[in-house]
């Protein structure tokens, strides 16, 4: 068919978008879902806030009967509240891409101008906002029941923080990866994998004295030095910046592997044409 | 020479084509899932302003086709260009222009209307979004219903906020997948009469998918007809009617479906090289 210059007057609606206000639009979405239902607000502040009070009544039992509690205090409640970050942070990554799979929403966002980089950089962000949503009011409730001031940390809580959050982003966008490929079936990982490298992180105790060759697997996680660098202050009131750095290193390389594996992945999802199926 | 190009207005990139050029080109594409080849090497174009129809029984690859036009599904190979960029390397050059209609699609339930259609347009980079969503919610007869849930809405009022989703970045080619299964005869009136008004009021290419071969015959300019992943015929309704000695595209669709009636003597008649050529790039419009 012929085509007049007059099409031109009728061209399309002016378009302005980039990669931050896709970025927005999806974080706005998730904003949208979390604020329409009260209890998934109150979700993510009550299973940190029932974290914290039992490690909180156990350490104020263990200081009574142990010298080493009774010096180092607060350094079952940091582990347990900086292991929430890591935990919240994987989960609200993983959940949030979850949501896409159960509202049978990917097909729609796949074939929108957002890129796969972009779905990441939103997830993390909503995921920063509801481990941030659900740890600061726990971290003064901490103050002011047990008297454990986290931020009496310093500084090196900010390290701490983003790099136990990057770390449970790295698990969260392998679990989602891994639900594209496998589908919803792959979901009980978004539980189980964190849980199962806690153990190994060190959490609660140091990784010296888990067996040798589990100390093998302790030193490729990121949060095992965390968690050895945090109880280095609390206890014995230094930071060793070489844990730190160690962690970073790992945890660069993690969340490189992690994004490679997520877009791999999709694109897996792609070839085999499941995308519009995912969350059937 | 402007007059003869479209200027596409992205924010961070800048494509220009030729306002003669297809929209929609696709070239030799062919998807297999295993052994089984879905679809098996179509061709066709559409231009500016045409609305073309994929006709074709349940798995002649209708489905696929649009998945792998739209970047959900990788074909084996082939070329698709829409809008002048080359599918899928520069989708992010196409994807704002064009947008996606399905029923089986869902839209996050527990967003609003407004919502939904705030968000859907952002990621279209629509400047005054608010406006936007508002002027397409009227357009749409919905705005009564822009702060309701989405998952509280019938199944017609659905399709009519999935229709605005649509068209919340005003496409330049729209591809719609039974865009009216499962509503009443009224609604489904309205929304036929409504892609009518948009493709002349924004001269817009449309690619539908449809069983409805009344809705086919009303909107379509030219029919690709699919059969076990190919194009086995295409053309004008009017013209395919009159060379299947037919009374509807429903009859002609029996005969295509069923390989009987005027079809099975077209086969006889092409002979061999001519089905091959069918096979290959589907038979000249």
């Amino acid at each position: 068919m012929s085509v007049g210059t007059d099409d031109i007057v009728k061209s399309p609606l002016p378009l302005g978008g980039n990669a931050l206000t896709r970025i927005w639009a999806m974080v706005l979405r998730y904003w949208y879902l979390t604020r329409s239902s009260g209890p998934r607000i109150l979700e993510l502040a009550y299973w940190p806030t029932v974290q914290m009070s039992i490690w909180g009544f156990i350490q104020t039992f263990l200081a009574q009967q142990s010298s080493y509690f009774a010096q180092a205090l607060g350094v079952l409640l940091g582990a347990v509240m900086l292991w929430d970050v890591l935990l919240r942070g994987q989960l609200g990554l993983s959940i949030t891409f979850f949501e896409e799979v159960w509202s049978r929403n990917l097909g729609h966002l796949m074939v929108s101008p957002l890129r796969p980089i972009e779905l990441i950089a939103a997830l993390m962000t909503t995921s920063l906002i509801k481990t941030l949503i659900g740890l600061v009011p726990t971290s003064f409730l901490a103050m002011w029941f047990f008297g454990f001031n986290i931020y009496g940390i310093g500084l090196a809580l900010v390290a701490f923080f983003f790099n136990l959050i990057l770390f449970g982003w790295g698990v969260g966008l392998i679990v989602s990866g891994l639900v594209l490929r496998y589908g919803q079936g792959a979901e009980s990982l978004a539980w189980a994998l964190t849980f199962a490298l806690a153990p190994l992180c060190g959490v609660y105790y140091p990784v010296s004295v888990l067996p040798e060759f589990l100390q093998v697997f302790s030193y490729v996680l990121p949060p095992a030095y965390i968690f050895e660098g945090m109880r280095n202050i609390v206890v014995e009131h230094r930071l060793d910046m070489s844990l730190l750095i160690k962690a970073s290193l790992l945890n660069v390389t993690l969340i490189s592997g992690a994004a490679a594996l997520f877009y791999r992945f999709l694109r897996s999802a792609e070839v085999r044409g499941t995308l519009l199926q995912i969350g059937e | 020479m402007d007059g003869l190009f479209l200027s596409l207005p992205f924010a961070d990139d800048c494509a220009m084509i030729p306002l003669s050029d297809p929209v929609l080109h696709v070239d030799g594409l062919t998807k297999s899932f295993g052994p089984v080849a879905a679809v098996g090497g179509i061709s066709f174009d559409a231009r500016r302003g045409e609305t073309v129809g994929l006709l074709g029984g349940n798995g002649a690859g209708k489905t696929t086709t649009l998945s792998m036009l739209l970047g959900l599904v990788r074909p084996t190979s082939g070329t698709i260009r829409i809008l002048g960029a080359q599918m899928p390397r520069e989708r992010h050059l196409a994807l704002p222009h064009m947008n996606f209609e399905s029923p089986y699609v869902d839209l996050p339930k527990r967003l609003t209307v407004r919502q939904n259609l705030e968000v859907y347009g952002r990621l279209y980079g629509v400047r005054q979004v608010r406006k936007r969503a508002e002027e397409i919610a009227e357009e749409l007869e919905l705005s009564d219903l822009l702060n309701r849930p989405a998952g509280m809405l019938s199944a017609g009022q659905k399709t009519r906020v999935g229709l605005a989703k649509a068209l919340i970045n005003r496409p330049q080619l729209l591809l719609l997948d039974e865009p009216t299964a499962s509503l009443d005869p009224d609604t489904a009136d309205w929304v036929r009469h409504y892609f009518e008004d948009y493709r002349k009021q924004h001269n817009a290419t449309i690619l539908l998918a449809s069983h409805n071969m009344s809705e086919v015959e009303r909107l379509c300019d030219n029919v690709l007809m699919m059969r076990q992943g190919l194009i086995v015929d295409r053309g004008a309704p009017g013209a395919l009617i009159e060379k299947y000695g037919r009374a509807s595209m429903e009859e002609v669709f029996l005969d295509v479906a069923r390989g009987t009636g005027r079809w099975g003597e077209l086969q006889e008649e092409r002979g061999p090289e001519v089905q091959e050529q069918i096979a290959g790039e589907g038979l000249p419009l």
